[in-house]
């Protein structure tokens, strides 16, 4: 093929490389964006031929239905639980990964496997794990606790139990990611601290913790991100249950759009659970950035 | 110096207390998997079963529609591995070595796409795709998973580390861009690419939600799908369950302890990027 100029012959490359991943990207990303809105302001069911539109019903609607308002509640309680224990728990693990300790890629690869399992895998195990006679009940009670509810169709502990499943399934994934923030530490750094008298525990929280910031805040917002829309432990361990004590937003969402076909609706939630992603991530950037003060 | 070394010793309890928190789970579901005997509640809950048996690996093949649901998933993931790997590849030179009106503007929107949740987008696929006629086809389960934006990044991350030189010889002989691409970009990526592939084999493998969303009839699940069905269906019979669960995990686990390198490096790269 002839150009006229190697300027024209970048532009028609560049477009041709780039045609097909835009084609896609439009369909399955873009315009459903734009798309989920308009659903939204339409009473659209998937069995109903007949779509009205009703403006900000399908809203009014959401904040009058107190399974949704419990949904937000659950959400939330989910990811104030598990963002910051697991935060915590990745450093800490990555922390003593990170002294010169024999064994280090064994011990790294043991904490990530969980993280790179089917979630399918990890809760089926889990639901046996916390089933009235199952490991958990059996291991309390060998140390003396007297326990034998079943975790997950108990209202108060199912949301708890799901929790803990998230956080040893995704802190090694954050421990690993610690690590190689750590690694980046000048040692020197600690060698000082060290003439000067710091205890470990110092250097942890003096040294450590304010040079892994950018990737503290890699972790939290990617925690975040994930806590919020966490499905599919739900729906495979609790469907949201028992009486709607482990329904999250996105549980919600499925259940409206997909159970009842409520296309609308079930995207006008979607929309709240996006907002509130969106909102939170900004918080974040404004009043923890990653760089450090 | 005494301090210290205690110091250590309570770091290695430490370690090893954690990786039984993390690798116990999986050695409890090994070991009900061979075990002959049904009731996996009896007390005391042992490590190792007392009758072994292979059984349950064997009716997995048997007895449930395993092979299929095999079949599903291998396609599902062997043709969104091999298209991400060509067309990020694609896009991503495009991206790196290319100066065209409008590239800085399409690469800021395929940025902030990634800001987006995928829980808006589930009904908007879903109506697209129904209106195709394509729910509960293979073909609605492989689309929208063909290309990736974060596997596009990577291979422009990739493409920019290298030397701006590389293609003007090729130019000056005549080459056209997609020879440069094809026959000088390519091999010399395959560190990037195996990344990618790596990436998208494990998130196709592994995905749960979209296979819920798309399929409703038992022959068009993948196994992840097909094992959560039965969990509602024969809560009873764990063993086979958990039979079923260790097989679907060994390819990922397979996978993971080859190329570890490829993954703690991903994770590293990303980890910087803040």
């Amino acid at each position: 093929m002839k150009f006229r100029s190697r300027k024209k012959e970048q532009l028609f490359w560049g477009y041709v490389f780039l045609a097909f991943p835009l084609f896609l990207l439009s369909i399955f990303v873009f315009f459903p964006i734009g798309f989920a809105f308009v659903v939204s302001f339409y009473d659209w069911n998937l069995l109903i031929p007949d779509k009205p539109f009703v403006g900000l019903g399908n809203y009014f609607e959401l904040f009058k239905d107190p399974v949704f308002i419990k949904a937000i509640k659950n959400t939330i309680i989910y990811t104030l639980g598990v963002v910051p224990v697991q935060t915590l728990l990745s450093l800490f693990l990555a922390f003593i990964m990170n002294q010169k300790i024999r064994g280090r890629a064994f011990f790294r690869t043991a904490f990530y496997i969980p993280a790179i399992t089917s979630s399918v895998v990890t809760s089926i195990i889990f639901v046996w794990i916390y089933s009235k006679p199952g490991l958990l009940n059996f291991g309390l009670n060998s140390v003396g606790i007297d326990s034998n509810i079943d975790w997950l169709t108990n209202p108060t502990t199912v949301l708890p139990s799901i929790m803990m499943l998230n956080i040893w399934t995704t802190s090694g994934y954050f421990m690993v990611s610690f690590l190689a923030g750590l690694q980046n530490i000048p040692s020197s750094l600690y060698e000082a601290a060290k003439i000067d008298g710091a205890n470990q525990w110092q250097q942890f929280w003096k040294i450590t913790v304010p040079m892994v910031r950018p990737v503290t805040y890699f972790v939290v917002i990617i925690s975040l991100i994930g806590c919020f829309q966490v499905f599919d432990q739900i729906f495979i361990m609790s469907s949201g249950g028992p009486d709607n004590a482990s329904t999250t937003m996105s549980y919600f969402v499925y259940q409206n759009s997909f159970k009842y076909f409520r296309f609308g609706f079930g995207a006008a939630s979607a929309v709240i659970l996006a907002l509130l992603i969106f909102a939170t991530t900004l918080i974040q950037k404004k009043y923890f950035p990653p760089e450090a003060y | 110096m005494k301090e210290l070394k205690l110091q250590k010793i309570g770091f290695i309890i430490i370690l090893a207390v954690a990786t039984l928190i993390y690798i116990g789970p999986f050695l409890f579901s090994i070991s009900i998997s061979f075990n002959a005997d049904k009731n996996v509640f009896e007390w005391p809950i042992k490590l190792f079963p007392e009758t072994f048996t292979l059984d349950n690996y064997k009716n997995v093949w048997n007895e449930l529609p395993f092979g299929k649901w095999l079949f599903n998933s291998v396609l599902v993931t062997t043709i969104q591995t091999v298209t991400n790997v060509f067309f990020s590849a694609l896009a991503g030179f495009a991206f790196a070595r290319l100066e065209f009106k409008g590239r800085k503007l399409i690469f800021g929107l395929l940025l902030s796409s990634l800001m987006i949740p995928g829980i808006i987008l589930l009904v908007p696929k879903f109506i697209i795709l129904n209106e195709f006629r394509l729910i509960n086809s293979y073909a609605g389960l492989i689309i929208p998973g063909l290309v990736g934006v974060t596997n596009i990044f990577l291979m422009k991350q990739f493409f920019e580390t290298i030397p701006k030189d590389l293609e003007q010889a090729a130019l000056i002989d005549g080459c056209s861009y997609f020879r440069i691409f094809w026959q000088v970009f390519l091999p010399i990526s395959k560190p990037a690419l195996a990344a990618v592939a790596i990436y998208t084999f494990q998130g196709s493998w592994n995905e749960f939600l979209w296979p819920v969303i798309v399929t409703y009839t038992e022959n068009m699940y993948t196994l992840p799908l097909g094992m959560a069905s039965l969990r509602t269906e024969l809560m009873t019979d764990w063993p086979l369950l958990m039979a079923g669960t260790i097989l679907i995990s060994l390819p990922t686990l397979a996978i993971f302890i080859i190329f570890q390198r490829y993954f703690v490096q991903g994770v590293a790269s990303s980890g910087l990027k803040g």
